[in-house]
């Protein structure tokens, strides 16, 4: 079951700057997600979920307010500092997998390790375990364009997790796949977050992907639509 | 190693565009190697030439001859340990296309003053009691086929005629940088036929050389040199063997200049046509470096992955481009003839090439090694999909 917060954002406001122009995107945003939570961040285009996904992830940077994680305000790290707390803290599964094409499906997965000072040994044992978790331990050497778009989703899950980070944050993680596809990788961030209490903020856009979530969070126009919207699953 | 075998499968992603850029640096190193080759044999004579020879000729110029009376008056300044004379000959073997240097030698002392001039005792014995003998050197022997015992025959250009000599030795050079392409005769046999055909050429030479102590002495004994025959009909003016040589390079220093330009060039090229594959290849990965920042990796990390890329392969066409460039200067010295008395690569012309290809794959790199250091995350993941 959740617990106490670890994320906290308070007051938070992003926009851009396009020419001379400045777009406001995110608009005095303050909510928390608990710890072992499965959050669906749900919305409009331009609404401003993946910016707010984003922020929580550590890729960008908010134009002012706090954004605590795990006791670290992260608004106030430099880049570099940024980078390694990313390696630590956060797993990422992107729409199109981002998986690198010239490295197998074991190498992928082991790429977060090299940040790590494991030996050799160490980080076979791991990468072995999560090919194992997410069911490809047969499509180790295999490369992303021998695999079909769920097992390269899944992979990127695998690779997600292999830090065992304290954050998982997905955008539109089955925003590419067909539905057999879609509802395999829901089911296997649903087992990651209930067996492996793994904390996880998902933007989508799919009703039934976040059907699986405990909490949806509604976004429009950069602000939360309203606090009710908030839904609790049982 | 793991990033070593991303960067070696990197390079190979795009096989056909990494294969040209390969031939491209290929021919570029090639290019670069010969045309530092041919700039090297144009400096050969000067970079072989010792410090303890001295060579006069006319002050006027190198085609006044100088009296043979200075010889033994040269030879009484202090510091002159040895003095020898030959004469310029100029003849033509068969066609104008057969050029060599010929000279007219005083033997008995010009050989001891070269003494990395190799000959065996028995054939050096036979060429100084031949009086129409003749020392041939190995590579010239082995471009017309002259063996001990032939007959060649030169038709004279300065010194009309059909003058005939017997190749009774052949030298070797004491290493490779030896020039092995001259053709030497008994000055002797040149001025007797002078007294009878042109008496007033005769009791002449082109030039003196002189043997000195140490080389320290050389601007001391060739000040004396000259100042012995200071005003009178002939002055002389001596220097350094290497002097010398280099008063004949002078003359085509526009051709020297523009050969090294175009070598450079050739490097600028390819460095243009590498810097353009490797903003090609970081362009289509900005998604890659972006998911690699986004997992925690440094700029450094991905400005190593790509200087590793481009350095590889600037590397792999470098040592193809040097180990092509042997045979090519063996054809180019083949085709050249005895132009180019000494003609081979040298470690200094690998070590440039070495560096040239460092250089390319450097500049290549830095480019698309600042952007992807540069790059924001979110805007390299907008570039996928």
């Amino acid at each position: 079951m959740p617990g106490a917060p670890i994320v906290e954002i308070r007051h938070l406001f992003k926009s851009y700057r396009r020419g001379g122009l400045v777009i406001p995107v995110l608009h005095d945003l303050s909510f928390d997600i608990a710890q072992g939570e499965f959050m669906a961040l749900m919305g409009p285009s331009g609404s401003g979920k993946s910016t707010l996904l984003n922020l929580i992830a550590g890729i960008d940077k908010p134009d002012s307010g706090e954004l605590r994680i795990g006791e670290q305000d992260i608004s106030a790290l430099s880049e570099s500092e940024l980078a390694d707390w990313r390696a630590a803290n956060i797993g990422f599964i992107f729409q199109f997998y981002n998986l690198m094409p010239v490295l197998s499906a074991f190498e992928n997965i082991e790429l977060p390790l090299l940040l790590t000072n494991l030996g050799r040994r160490d980080r076979r044992e791991r990468v072995e375990f999560s090919l194992q978790m997410v069911g490809l331990a047969e499509r180790a050497a295999h490369y992303p364009s021998e695999l079909s778009g769920g097992q390269q989703q899944r992979v990127a899950i695998a690779r997600a997790i292999i830090t065992d980070p304290l954050l998982i944050v997905a955008d539109e993680p089955t925003g590419d796949l067909d539905r057999v596809s879609a509802a395999e990788i829901l089911a296997l961030l649903e087992r990651l977050n209930r067996e492996m209490g793994k904390t996880i903020v998902m933007v989508t856009h799919d009703q039934r992907a976040s059907e699986r979530a405990r909490v949806i969070k509604h976004l429009d126009k950069g602000e939360l639509a309203d606090d009710e919207s908030i839904a609790v699953k049982v | 190693m793991y990033f070593a075998k991303l960067v070696v499968r990197n390079a190979m992603r795009h096989r056909l565009r990494t294969g040209l850029t390969l031939l491209g640096i290929v021919v570029a190193i090639v290019a670069f190697g010969l045309l530092r080759t041919v700039v090297e044999a144009w400096f050969a004579g000067a970079e072989n030439a010792s410090a303890t020879r001295l060579v006069t000729r006319n002050a006027i110029s190198l085609v006044f001859p100088l009296p043979i009376t200075y010889r033994e008056r040269i030879r009484q300044v202090d510091g002159v340990d040895s003095v020898s004379h030959a004469n310029w000959f100029g003849g033509v073997y068969v066609t104008e296309r057969n050029f060599f240097p010929q000279f007219a030698v005083d033997a008995d002392s010009y050989f001891p003053l070269y003494p990395e001039y190799r000959l065996e005792p028995e054939q050096w014995s036979a060429f100084l009691r031949d009086r129409k003998g003749c020392v041939v050197g190995r590579k010239l022997a082995r471009q017309h086929g002259f063996k001990v015992g032939d007959v060649v025959a030169l038709r004279g250009t300065i010194f009309p005629g059909t003058w005939e000599f017997v190749v009774r030795a052949i030298y070797d050079g004491a290493d490779a940088n030896t020039d092995t392409s001259q053709f030497f005769f008994h000055w002797e046999y040149l001025n007797e036929t002078l007294k009878k055909k042109l008496p007033r050429r005769s009791n002449t030479v082109g030039v003196y050389v002189i043997g000195i102590d140490q080389a320290s002495n050389a601007a001391a004994v060739s000040a004396s040199v000259d100042r012995m025959f200071r005003n009178s009909l002939a002055e002389t003016l001596t220097e350094t063997e290497k002097a010398f040589q280099l008063g004949f390079v002078a003359m085509t220093e526009a051709i020297v200049t523009a050969i090294q330009m175009v070598s450079f060039l050739v490097i600028f090229i390819i460095m243009a046509v590498m810097a353009n594959t490797m903003a090609m290849t970081a362009r289509e990965r900005l998604a890659e470096y972006a998911t690699m920042k986004a997992l925690g990796f440094g700029p450094a990390r991905l400005i190593g992955l790509i200087f590793g890329e481009s350095l590889a392969i600037a590397l792999v066409g470098a040592g193809l481009g040097i180990a092509a460039t042997f045979p090519v200067a063996q054809w180019f010295a083949g085709q050249t003839g005895t132009l180019f008395p000494v003609f081979g690569v040298s470690q200094e012309t690998v070590a440039l090439q070495l560096a040239a290809a460092l250089l390319v794959g450097a500049v290549a790199a830095l480019f698309p090694g600042l952007r992807a250091a540069r790059l924001r995350i979110v805007d390299g993941l907008r570039n996928i999909g």
